[in-house]
């Protein structure tokens, strides 16, 4: 199944991109093909969040600000390398210029460097994550009390990003990016290219979820969420485990935003806030939770969701989201995953009243 | 006998709850394979002592050491565990949605439970065995991919019981294992932490007087806090006090 799906994802869709002719029904547009990478870009972050609250059942409402900084790094990245190119003819983006700032910002600096930028959206997101979660799990705050705290942290990081004094761009943000390394972004061909990345990195962070979750420290995990104390008693240090979980999933989501920005083009606070770090949460409801294929569905099946909604009916989405959400928790607490695993059982008790199954009962695979 | 003997040895400690006492100036000592049952009406302490023990629970005053002279005030309680203290819950305490085998394999005594020690870490041969020992001891063979939640009660205690074990700990602290058991599981169970006290020490707390007949050794009384009385089951039995707490409140619970 990995393997086919990755085959059709990394072959044929490209595939059906450059050879069929534009007019052909085979033919995947470049607009959907580019859609369909930022929806790849999320899932990757999804993995992550399945990590700590599917399997750790930690709610973290923040990791749009992981995404947020990923992003951000990309960004900045790509601003820099505009040089002269933009409206205003300066060395300086755009912002600073109508801003009045005469010299680039020390912290601006190291982005004109790709591997620095690529590094710092990966470890930026990642020593926040140390720090925070250093003191939020030493502490033991649990449940409820960590997904608000996590929800504050995203509502300052929104406040911060919106600052002009912050020189990120404020609300306006980032964007009017011209190429990234040297290819010109609003060439097909370096959409195809970037969309080619992002399947082998989520193919890459699928791998590594599943690495973690089959080892013993994802029973771990599984055992945290089902047992905290016991865990202790069973010689483990829970917030060690909780630390590394979190982290994980704030480099993926970091990975996620410096995969998205070249491809979408634009990155502003209203991407990192309270209410994307939201959506993501909904996401892995609805695919279904600690199944990891689920936090893919999810991502992938929501933002298809709202793409054609938005088309239509863009006053409606919230709404939809929401009802989306109350309906998934009500009545398919498992998602999409758990409805797929109920229909192949009802297959499974016909074929099972020959030979005794062995697989074990219930387990989560 | 002086502490140096003892496998744990607590003097003076005084838990206190906004002014109440649940341990109130306690002295305990249990000796190395030795099987203690401590009773006591509800309310006594007694959990509380497993608390004080296994690091849960931080008291006011006292000292508690482990062995010859672990000092083990202000440590966490998976470092307690490491150290050797194993601890059976009163209300079964297991991981509901990992298999038998995961629960007895996460609980298995191993040098590092770190991330790192955790993320590569392969059962080897001999630890499999061990755990297949464990599985005959607690009578789960059958059900060992199993979802540990769909177990019944008297198996989730069991379950909890063979996780202790394969922690190897050379103190076990058990809370009340057979409330909730049938007659003939509470024999088994007590034939077990028999067997168990042949090489481990135990701390068996117990409210069921048949069950502390069949398996004690010295049981030590408990009331308000504080140790009472300390003997055979004849001597406590026979102790006024005793019966005047103990028998009394029995008295009252069935009156
Ligand atoms: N966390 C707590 N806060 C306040 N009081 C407590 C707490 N834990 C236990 N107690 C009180 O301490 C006393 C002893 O409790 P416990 O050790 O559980 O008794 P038992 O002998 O029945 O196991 C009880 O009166 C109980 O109400
Ligand atoms: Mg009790």
């Amino acid at each position: 199944m990995f393997w086919l799906v990755g085959f059709v994802l990394l072959f044929v869709l490209p595939i059906l991109n450059v050879l069929p002719a534009e007019d052909s029904w085979l033919h995947v547009s470049d607009f959907a093909l580019n859609r369909f990478g930022k929806f790849l870009a999320f899932a990757i972050l999804a993995l992550g969040l399945d990590l700590i609250w599917g399997y750790a059942g930690i709610l973290s409402l923040g990791q749009g600000v992981f995404f947020g900084i990923g992003a951000y790094c990309m960004g900045m990245h790509l601003m820099l390398t505009i040089g002269s190119q933009s409206v205003y003819g300066s060395a300086l983006p755009d912002f600073m210029v109508w801003n009045q700032v005469t010299e680039l910002p020390f912290f601006w600096k190291p982005f004109y460097s790709f591997s620095a930028a690529v590094l710092a959206g990966l470890l930026v997101p990642a020593c926040f994550a140390l720090i925070f979660g250093f003191l939020a799990f030493r502490s033991r705050i649990k449940g409820v009390y960590f997904a608000i705290i996590t929800q504050a942290l995203a509502l300052m990081a929104w406040l911060v990003f919106n600052r002009n004094e912050t020189n990120l761009g404020g609300t306006n943000g980032l964007t009017d990016f011209k190429t990234l390394l040297g290819f010109r972004l609003s060439d097909p061909g370096t959409q195809l290219a970037l969309y080619v990345v992002t399947v082998l990195c989520l193919g890459g962070a699928y791998a590594m979820c599943r690495w973690i979750i089959a080892s013993r420290a994802g029973r771990v995990l599984i055992a945290i969420r089902d047992s905290e104390q016991r865990v202790l008693f069973s010689g483990y240090s829970p917030a060690t485990y909780k630390l590394f979980v979190f982290v994980v999933s704030a480099m993926l989501a970091g990975l996620a935003g410096i995969l998205y920005v070249p491809q979408v083009g634009i990155i502003t606070p209203a991407q990192m806030g309270v209410l994307p770090s939201l959506e993501m949460v909904v996401w892995v409801a609805v695919g279904g939770r600690a199944t990891l294929v689920g936090a893919i569905v999810g991502a992938v099946g929501v933002n298809l969701g709202r793409s054609v909604l938005t088309n239509s009916f863009p006053e409606l989405w919230p709404f939809f989201l929401g009802g989306l959400f109350v309906v998934v928790v009500l009545l398919f607490p498992d998602g999409v995953m758990g409805m797929a695993r109920q229909v192949r059982g009802k297959f499974a008790e016909r074929a099972a009243r020959l030979p005794k199954s062995q697989a074990v009962e219930g387990e989560q695979t | 006998m002086t502490e140096h003997g003892s496998i744990i040895y607590l003097e003076g400690v005084t838990v206190d709850y906004d002014g109440f006492k649940a341990l109130n100036n306690l002295n305990f000592i249990v000796n190395h394979r030795e099987l203690r049952v401590v009773i006591g009406p509800n309310g006594a302490g007694k959990t509380t002592l497993l608390d004080v023990i296994s690091g849960k629970t931080k008291p006011a005053a006292g000292r508690v050491i482990f062995g010859k002279d672990r000092d083990l005030m202000g440590m966490r309680e998976y470092e307690i565990t490491q150290l050797g203290i194993g601890r059976k819950f009163q209300a079964p305490s297991i991981y509901g949605n990992l298999s038998v085998w995961e629960n007895l394999d996460l609980s298995l005594s191993r040098p590092s439970k770190g991330i790192f020690a955790t993320l590569r870490g392969i059962s080897t041969a001999a630890e499999r065995e061990e755990i297949d020992r464990t599985l005959e001891t607690i009578g789960l063979q059958e059900q060992v991919r199993k979802r540990a939640g769909s177990l019944s009660h008297g198996q989730k205690q069991w379950l909890e019981i063979g996780m202790v074990i394969l922690q190897d700990p050379e103190l076990l602290l058990v809370d009340e294992p057979v409330a909730g058991m049938t007659d003939e599981e509470t024999e088994q169970t007590g034939r077990l932490l028999q067997s168990l006290a042949e090489k481990h020490a135990i701390i068996v707390i117990e409210h069921d007087m048949e069950f502390v007949r069949q398996i004690a050794r010295i049981v030590t009384v408990l009331h308000e806090g504080t140790v009472i009385c300390e003997g055979t089951v004849e001597k406590v039995q026979a102790d006024d006090r005793v019966r005047e707490i103990y028998l009394g409140r029995q008295k009252v619970a069935h009156g």
